[in-house]
C-alpha cells in the first residue's frame, strides 16, 4: 500500500500532464500556442501574490525572530498540557500554523533531540504531517483575487488545527504507546 | 481579520524586541525575509506559468468541463454554490489530487487559478464566498498522503523506520480535514 503510495506521489504529475496533452492532441488543440497563452499569466500571477508574501514573511520574521514566538508557547504551553499534549511537541503544534520552514527546523530539533523512533518524534512526525501552513495560505489564496474579508476561514481552519494536533496525540496513543 | 492578526505579530514582535534588547532581529527580519518572499514567488513563477499553460490547454480541449461534470456528484455536497460543469470545480478537484500527492508548488498555482475561477461567482469582490472558505480550509487541513519530508527527515536522523508514522498521519489528516468541513459548514450559516 505504502509502495503503491510512493510511486503514485512520484506519478502524478507527470500522468496529470500527459493526460491534459493527450486529451488537447486528441481534439485538435494548438497544444504549444495554448500552453504560452497560458503560461503568460504565471508571471502576472507570481508578482501579484509578491506583495502579499512579503507582508506574511516580515510579520513572521518579526514575530519569530524577536522571541515573541517563544513566549507565546510559554504562555500557551500550560493549556496544551492540560489535554494531554505533551510539552515536547507544544512549540510545534503553534508554529505549524504559522511557519512551514519554521516548523520542519521545530520537527527537526525534535528528532535529533529525542530519536526518531522515540514518542514525542512520532507525535511530532505525525502532527507535522496532518497540518499545512495557515497564515500564509490565507494570505496568498485570498491575497490573489483581492478578499478582503475572509469570513469564517480562520477560525475554521484552527479548529481543524487543534483537532490535528489533538487527533496525531491520540493517535500515537493508541499504536506507539 | 488578517488585517489584525498582521498589524499585532509585528507590533508584539518590536515590543518585545525592545525590552529584551534585541532590536537587530527586527531589522534582520526586514531585510531577510523581504526578500526570501520575493525569491520564494519567483520560485514559483515557473512551475506557475506551467500549470497555467496546461490549463489553458485543458480548457481549449473540453478537458476540464467533462472533468468537472464527472465530479459533480462528489463536489456537490462541499461547494453546493459553484455551478455543475463550471471550471472552477475542476481546478478544485485538480488542486486536491497535486496536494495528495504532495506537490505543493503545482498544487498552488493550480489552487490560485481555482480561487479566480470561484471569484468569477463572487457578488461581493472584498468578500469571500462559501466556496472559497470551504476550499481553503480542506487545503489547510492537509490532504497529503504520504508526508515526504518527515519520512526523509526522520531517516536522515537514523529511524529505524521512517515510514512508520504514515499510518497515523493519514488518520489524523482524516480527522483534521473533517473537523475544518464541519466547522466551515457550521460557522457559514451562522453569519
Amino acid at each position: 500500500m505504502i509502495g503503491i503510495l510512493k510511486i503514485l506521489s512520484i506519478a502524478i504529475i507527470p500522468a496529470m500532464m500527459s493526460i491534459i496533452l493527450l486529451h488537447g492532441y486528441i481534439n485538435k488543440v494548438n497544444l504549444y500556442d495554448a500552453f504560452v497563452e497560458g503560461a503568460k499569466e504565471g508571471f502576472q500571477s507570481a508578482l501579484r501574490i509578491m506583495p502579499y508574501l512579503i507582508a506574511i514573511f516580515i510579520a513572521i520574521g518579526i514575530f519569530k525572530r524577536s522571541g515573541a514566538l517563544n513566549i507565546l508557547v510559554n504562555i500557551i504551553s500550560p493549556i496544551a498540557k492540560l489535554v494531554g499534549v505533551p510539552k515536547e511537541v507544544i512549540p510545534l503544534a503553534i508554529m505549524r500554523p504559522i511557519s512551514g520552514s519554521g516548523a520542519l527546523g521545530v520537527v527537526n530539533e525534535i528528532i535529533t533531540e529525542y530519536g526518531p523512533d522515540s514518542f514525542v518524534g512520532r507525535v511530532a512526525s505525525t502532527m507535522m504531517g496532518s497540518s499545512e501552513t495557515i497564515f500564509y495560505t490565507m494570505a496568498v489564496y485570498f491575497g490573489v483575487v483581492g478578499i478582503k474579508d475572509s469570513r469564517h476561514t480562520l477560525p475554521a481552519a484552527l479548529l481543524s488545527h487543534v483537532a490535528s494536533i489533538i487527533a496525531s496525540v491520540f493517535i500515537c496513543n493508541i499504536v506507539f504507546g | 481579520m488578517i488585517n489584525y492578526v498582521w498589524f499585532f505579530m509585528i507590533a508584539i514582535g518590536i515590543i518585545v524586541a525592545i525590552i529584551t534588547g534585541n532590536i537587530d532581529s527586527i531589522n534582520m527580519a526586514i531585510v531577510e525575509d523581504a526578500s526570501e518572499a520575493v525569491m520564494f514567488a519567483i520560485g514559483l513563477t515557473g512551475i506557475m506559468a506551467v500549470w497555467l499553460g496546461l490549463m489553458n490547454i485543458a480548457e481549449k480541449s473540453g478537458l476540464i468541463r467533462s472533468f468537472s461534470k464527472l465530479l459533480t456528484p462528489v463536489t456537490k455536497l462541499l461547494f453546493p454554490d459553484i455551478p455543475k460543469g463550471h471550471p472552477a470545480m475542476s481546478a478544485i478537484v485538480m488542486n486536491m489530487v497535486a496536494n495528495m500527492f504532495g506537490a505543493g508548488n503545482s498544487a498552488t498555482a493550480i489552487g490560485l487559478k481555482a480561487m479566480e475561477e470561484m471569484n468569477t461567482l463572487n457578488n461581493n469582490k472584498r468578500r469571500a464566498t462559501n466556496a472559497m472558505c470551504m476550499f481553503l480550509v480542506i487545503n489547510m487541513s492537509s490532504i497529503q498522503l504520504i508526508p515526504l519530508t518527515v519520512i526523509k527527515i526522520r531517516a536522515d536522523a537514523g529511524s529505524l523506520a521512517p515510514t512508520e508514522i504514515i499510518g497515523t498521519t493519514l488518520i489524523a489528516t482524516t480527522i483534521s480535514t473533517v473537523v475544518g468541513i464541519l466547522s466551515a459548514k457550521i460557522l457559514e450559516k451562522k453569519e
